[in-house]
């Protein structure tokens, strides 16, 4: 036989041992049969974004409120916004909210056009002109539905017994902020969803992955071959490069449906920092909530010793992750508060506001930050996963073993200890 | 705490490949392993004998650090952390698994992949091992599409594809036919022909008796015995073996008070005082002896008196029911 690398002796290097099971653990599940579930796997999430729709309808409708802008005369405005406020409280629900963009001299112009345009702030449409002669600005959807309203408004501003109502002159505008700041909470939704979904899908892969070799006593051989720090670290990396590939093959079959469908990506809303990026954020923010819970998983598969177990344990998790979405979704209406600050810093929900803040603010340098931020607790996590993963994992001999319960597992995962076995 | 004699192998001044002293672990309040000492020369064919729930694995896995001990230390080819030198062992685990999918020169590659060999090297040695041991049919077949004892076998070949210097089996004989533990046994002593340091575990005394030079006894986690066979069985004394025309007489005086009559003959241990004043007790108290045969105690014999009834009885049982 001849000479090989193994005449040195010396044990392999972490990340080569990780490697060596990463490579084995991704090419057969890529080439496994069942692969094909996986790749099918997107279509249950687009049924359950369907079911999901009515939350995100509401989410939607309390973070795109559309105003209206006055931008009359300064007696003009006050008319306006106390007719505003007299028929809200007999229509409610159905009026526009209006806010007082610009009270003008007497003789003074207003570029409504231009104003909507920057697509600053949540203004959808803007009145301008006199109580007699109102003038509407707004996309073309909006004029429709509000021109009837604005002479409402104005006809009560102007007589507040007449029922006779001054004609209101419309000018469209192909966009606004309130239609910039819809699109984008769109995409950030959206963007929450897939991360939620494919995460959530990965992790109980690899959770699967575990317990079936902790089952068949693999983990042994492994386990003897190399630190158990390398094969958790080995097992979450395949499956991380297995969700890679996924995820190309989803999003080219996406471009693909798109581009058959004679859509392109400038048909929907630009994300605050473009599609370039965003689509490299979503990739990193996907692969660091992937690693979080990954690792936790992980640590919950090494302490259960049955698939039973596990779903057990893993139900907490679970419910937990579910609730730190809605968290990080609930942050999307609260830009700039303390719920959207508070998702960015909490290591489970961070990467979710941050695809989030991703698709709805221009500034790059929060990713940074946010990025080493994750980076720092996913160290964090997969050291600490990697620490009960090796204490826990051999917990079960062979027959006649004696084996702990998950929650005396739990109780005792800082002391070093397992299960004895013949 | 360590309860263990210790009595290494003395005859030579070979190496050490293994040395354990005062290695304990506990699994929450069970002390599972208490107090083992183990020297294992480097080249020997060493048995872990002990019934199930003795310590055997816990204690194997010790040795390779899969887990660590709460106690003691140990050093395994020369290092202090098994994992150090884990290119240079060979594991086979007493669950006999691999990845069903994995397709046979694959397995054999992956497993020397995890000690350190290359993957198109440990694919090629995969190829020439399975052709050797007569698998050349499966190297393409997948472990599923094997049968038990080819699939053992790949495992085997896969635990020394990387040609390590120290090979721990852990109850290597469970669960194979007569023809294959014959296999086996020869393929261990062809092992230790080339140097390479084999350790088993089992609860077979017999495979234990024909392979091993030395051999460690486990009984509830301590090791009351670990040394060399042969000082096993000088643990007790030689069986004497008796018959005679007479059946009683002045003669019987000679025997000692524990001797069993069973058919026609007379089992005793021989005397402290040595065959000669026996003998010549026996003729002047005319009894008229048939035939006198004294034989060295069997390890069985020496497993009873070293680990008591009920760990014996234990190893009978297994024996019985696990080997074919």
């Amino acid at each position: 036989m001849s000479q090989s690398a193994v005449r040195d002796g010396g044990r392999l290097s972490m990340w080569r041992a990780a490697w060596v099971i990463a490579r084995r653990d991704f090419t057969a599940i890529l080439l496994s049969k069942t692969f094909i579930f996986f790749l099918l796997g997107p279509l249950f999430p687009v049924v359950v974004m369907g079911l999901a729709g009515g939350v995100g309808a509401q989410v939607q409708s309390e973070a795109s409120v559309a105003d209206v802008g006055i931008a009359m005369q300064s007696e003009d405005v006050d008319a306006m916004l106390a007719a505003h406020r007299e028929l809200s409280t007999q229509i409610r629900g159905s009026l526009p909210p209006m806010v007082d963009l610009k009270r003008l001299a007497p003789g003074e112009s207003f570029d409504a056009r231009s104003v909507l345009e920057e697509g600053e702030g949540s203004l959808a449409a803007i009145v301008t002109g006199t109580l007699d002669a109102p003038v509407l600005t707004a996309t073309q959807g909006r004029v429709a539905r509000w021109q009837g309203t604005v002479g409402l408004i104005a006809g009560h501003a102007r007589d507040g017994v007449s029922r006779t109502y001054p004609p209101v002159s419309t000018a469209v505008v192909g966009t606004s902020g309130a239609a910039e700041n819809s699109g984008r909470l769109r995409t950030a939704q959206g963007g929450q969803v897939l991360l939620f979904l494919l995460i959530m899908l990965l992790a109980s892969m690899v959770l699967s992955n575990l317990v079936e070799e902790k089952g068949n006593k693999i983990i042994e051989v492994l386990a003897a071959a190399v630190p158990m720090d390398a094969v958790f670290m080995g097992k979450l990396f395949a499956m991380l490069g297995v969700s890679v590939v996924g995820i190309a093959v989803w999003g080219s079959t996406g471009a693909a449906i798109l581009y058959a469908g004679g859509q392109s990506l400038s048909d929907f809303a630009n994300p605050g920092v473009g599609w370039p990026i965003f689509f490299a954020l979503f990739a990193l923010y996907f692969a660091m909530g992937y690693l979080l819970l990954g690792s936790i998983f992980l640590a919950v598969g090494s302490l259960a010793a049955t698939v039973r177990e596990v779903q057990t344990l893993s139900m907490p998790a679970t419910m937990f992750q579910i609730l730190v979405f809605f968290f990080a979704s609930l942050a999307v209406t609260d830009r700039g508060g303390v719920i959207e600050y508070t998702a960015m810093a909490f290591p489970l929900s961070s990467p979710f506001a941050m695809v989030a803040r991703a698709a709805a603010e221009e500034e790059l340098w929060p990713h940074l930050l946010a990025l080493g931020w994750q980076a720092l607790w996913v160290a964090i996590f997969i050291h600490a996963g990697a620490t009960l993963f090796r204490k826990r994992v051999m917990q079960s001999g062979p027959r006649g073993a004696v084996r702990s319960s998950p929650l005396k597992a739990l109780s005792g995962m800082f002391r070093n200890s397992s299960t004895p076995s013949a | 705490m360590a309860t263990a004699e210790f009595s290494p192998v003395q005859d030579t001044q070979r190496p050490l490949a293994i040395e354990a002293r005062g290695l304990v672990k506990r699994f929450d309040s069970t002390l599972a392993v208490d107090g083992v000492d183990i020297s294992i020369p480097a080249g020997a064919i060493y048995g872990i004998l002990g019934p199930n729930g003795a310590g055997k694995t816990t204690t194997l896995r010790m040795l390779l650090g899969i887990i660590d001990p709460d106690d003691g230390y140990r050093r395994v080819l020369g290092a202090d952390d098994p994992q150090d030198v884990a290119r240079r062992i060979g594991y086979l685990p007493e669950e006999r698994v691999l990845y069903p999918s994995m397709k046979c020169y694959e397995a054999i590659a992956f497993m020397g992949a995890l000690r350190g060999l290359p993957l198109p090297e440990g694919r090629e040695r995969g190829k020439e091992l399975l052709e050797a041991h007569g698998l050349g049919h499966a190297i393409d077949k997948q472990i599923r599409q094997l049968s038990k004892g080819m699939a053992q076998t790949v495992q085997l070949l896969g635990t020394l594809v990387h040609e390590p210097k120290l090979v721990v089996f852990d109850e290597p004989f469970s669960g194979l036919d007569a023809i294959n533990q014959g296999k086996l046994e020869v393929l261990i002593r062809g092992l230790a022909d080339k140097g390479t340091t084999v350790i088993f575990s089992t609860h077979v005394i017999a495979h234990a008796e024909r392979l091993c030079e030395g051999i460690a006894i486990i009984a509830g986690g301590k090791v009351p015995f670990a040394g060399r066979v042969d000082d096993a069985r000088d643990r007790i004394p030689a069986q004497v073996r008796l018959e005679t025309r007479n059946s009683d007489g002045p003669w019987r005086a000679a025997l000692p008070t524990d001797a069993r009559r069973v058919g026609d003959f007379w089992n005793f241990a021989l005397p402290e005082s040595g065959v000669e004043p026996l003998l010549k007790a026996l003729i002047e108290g005319d009894a008229g002896i048939q035939s006198l045969s004294i034989e060295r105690a069997g390890l069985h014999d020496a497993f009873v008196a070293i680990a008591g009834e009920a760990a014996a009885r234990d190893m009978v049982t297994q024996d019985t029911g696990d080997s074919a």
